[in-house]
């Protein structure tokens, strides 16, 4: 049962090989058993969850199961749930219990689906490693010395070391796509504006997305086709017919060449220095393995990516630092025991309630906000930003997708990269491009790097092309086998 | 090409007060080396000439959508009210402004 796709996990429930609540029930043993070590996630609500599984249960016995129905989601804790503690990975919001659903919670209740429980993140989502939580790092399950990469890192841990069916996260600079590759599973980003931010607490509004982390490219088209939909609560949500993602999967390709006339760009800038040898070795033997299924690669470049890195620290910062100003210590949340007046009631909730790095970005956000520095951060930095999104716009001209590594190298140690903000910054090269574009990405599994740790391979697509990425990966999966590996000492 | 903004102590405590975050000096000065180095990479997109390109604030490009002035919210007082540090006969209470 844990090694099912969600596709198997719906007909079992259809057929009545098991219910809902023996499903929900034996994810819950297994975080009782396996959380205290992985801390994948912060809160459960057993009898929430149980009580959602007995209400699918009697949809499927009254035949109105959808997809999704009596499935056990882990949901990222940045996402409000009615009635569920949301924390965002923060001492601010440790006791915040969200008064209504984000879009996405709704999506999922309304397929029927069984939220798990929430799971482990850097707080307000500003972290590439977990280790920024206030409730502590998550371990990597693959090796319990590493890092499961950030910010969604309690959302990948969970998805393997199977203590969820699937499980959501949110991508801002990498979130998804760089814990996906870290633990070996499978994570997409899709096109900016294609699932709502109602409800998904802001870190910065422009570039934050949330999208699916699950084992293989068919459970994320399952999941993408309940988060996706226009919403009229979020602003930049964009009105678009509803679309079957796993369309494409279910083509019947005669041959051993599914993938024929697909060109693959390779972005020089992606192979460069700084990419460690291992997971080139895992990229490249992932490039030629989609040769054989009839791809032809086509050199490209990305001359602008190097920016991508400096252009982010100004932008998401600034965006941070106002998103984040609502946390005042007045209508919810953290607010200190003693103070004074009220500038020393907000400044002393602020600097208690939130953590090192968010700390950090408040200030550099504030800074380059600041009079006098707008045009020389602010706006040099938007204008980079069309030169970057220009650069992949030229790219699509000559190939149909991007491949390339998800990450500069497998996971790091727990600690490793703890006093050095910029060399933290560094691991998302490759991921934040992306998000300045708006443009989908995604992580498969793509092998094991020197140390034994997952190595992921970035796929790039255009606007929309999600249920074309999927197909790509999917094929791949058909192929290959790295995305079925499971940890060692998970209790299969 | 490298940053010379935050090398002061002061300009670290001015950032402070205006995002409202105490700090103490300790603290001042581990955030001044730490923002510094960020500085330093982000100093790298200023030498980038962007005459003539405007800035890109969203992917899509997308005027903003309006919608209909009407009341969408139901009153939720109590429930709103009921995870604030502090209330009283439904009010948000805070330290007195106004002498």
């Amino acid at each position: 049962m844990l090694n099912s796709s969600l596709q198997q996990l719906g007909s079992a429930l259809r057929a009545k090989k098991i219910s809902s609540v023996e499903l929900t029930q034996l994810y819950l043993d297994r975080i009782v058993t396996l959380n205290p070590a992985l801390n994948a996630f912060v809160t459960t609500n057993a009898e929430t969850s149980l009580a959602q599984a007995r209400a699918a249960d009697a949809l499927l016995a009254g035949g109105k199961a959808q997809p999704l129905t009596g499935i056990p989601i882990a949901q990222k804790d940045i996402f409000c749930a009615k009635g569920w503690r949301t924390t965002c990975g923060s001492k601010m919001l440790e006791n915040f219990t969200a008064p209504y659903d984000a879009h996405v919670i709704e999506q999922f209740n309304n397929a029927g689906a069984v939220n798990l429980g929430k799971t482990n993140m850097d707080e307000f989502a500003m972290g590439s490693s977990n280790e920024t939580s206030h409730f502590g790092a998550v371990k990597n399950p693959w090796d319990n010395n590493a890092v499961p990469g950030g910010s969604s890192g309690g959302a990948a841990c969970a998805v393997a070391a199977r203590l969820c069916a699937a499980a959501t996260g949110t991508d801002t600079g990498g979130s998804i796509r760089q814990p996906a590759a870290l633990c070996g599973i499978s994570g997409i980003k899709p096109t900016y504006g294609t699932v709502s931010r109602y409800g998904m607490i802001a870190f910065a509004s422009s570039l934050d997305q949330a999208g699916p982390m699950a084992r293989s490219a068919e459970d994320m088209a399952q999941m993408l086709n309940v988060m996706t939909g226009f919403d009229a609560r979020d602003s930049t949500s964009l009105k678009r017919d509803k679309e079957d993602y796993a369309r494409d999967l279910n083509i019947k390709v005669s041959g051993s060449k599914p993938l024929a006339g697909l060109r693959i760009g390779l972005p020089k800038e992606f192979f460069a220095e700084g990419l460690a040898q291992d997971v080139a070795g895992c990229v490249n033997a992932a490039i030629a393995e989609y040769q054989k299924l009839g791809a032809t690669l086509v050199d490209i470049s990305l001359p602008n990516s190097r920016l991508a890195v400096p252009v982010y620290y100004v932008l998401a910062p600034a965006e941070a630092s106002s998103n984040l100003s609502r946390y005042d210590g007045v209508r919810f949340g953290y607010r200190a025991p003693e103070y004074g007046d009220l500038t020393e009631m907000y400044e002393k909730s602020r600097a208690q309630g939130f953590g090192a790095e968010v700390k950090r970005r408040i200030m550099i956000g504030t800074y380059v906000l600041s009079h006098g520095y707008y045009d020389a951060y602010y706006l040099q930095a938007q204008k980079i930003r069309r030169l970057i999104a220009q650069d992949f716009a030229d790219a699509f001209k000559q190939c149909d997708v991007i491949m390339g590594p998800t990450s500069p190298s497998t996971a790091f140690n727990l600690g490793e990269k703890g006093d050095d903000p910029v060399q933290m910054y560094l691991s998302d090269i490759y991921t934040i491009a992306v998000n300045l574009a708006g443009l989908p990405g995604m992580s498969i599994p793509a092998g094991f790097g020197s140390n034994g740790r997952p190595v992921g391979l970035q796929i790039i697509g255009n606007y929309f092309a999600e249920a074309q990425m999927l197909n790509i990966a999917h094929q791949y999966q058909l192929a290959t086998d790295h995305h079925d590996r499971a940890p060692q000492n998970i209790g299969l | 090409m490298s940053s010379t903004i935050f090398l002061a102590n002061a300009d670290v405590r001015k950032v402070a007060r205006l995002a409202r975050l105490a700090m103490s000096e300790a603290e001042i000065e581990s955030a001044r080396a730490q923002l510094s180095g960020i500085f330093d990479l982000i100093a790298e997109m200023q030498a980038v000439d962007t005459k003539g390109i405007e800035p890109m604030s969203h992917a899509q490009d997308l005027s903003q959508r309006l919608r209909e002035d009407v009341v969408t919210e139901a009153n939720q007082r109590e429930l709103f009210q009921s995870i604030a540090p502090q209330v009283e006969a439904g009010l948000y209470l805070v330290p007195q402004v106004i002498e």
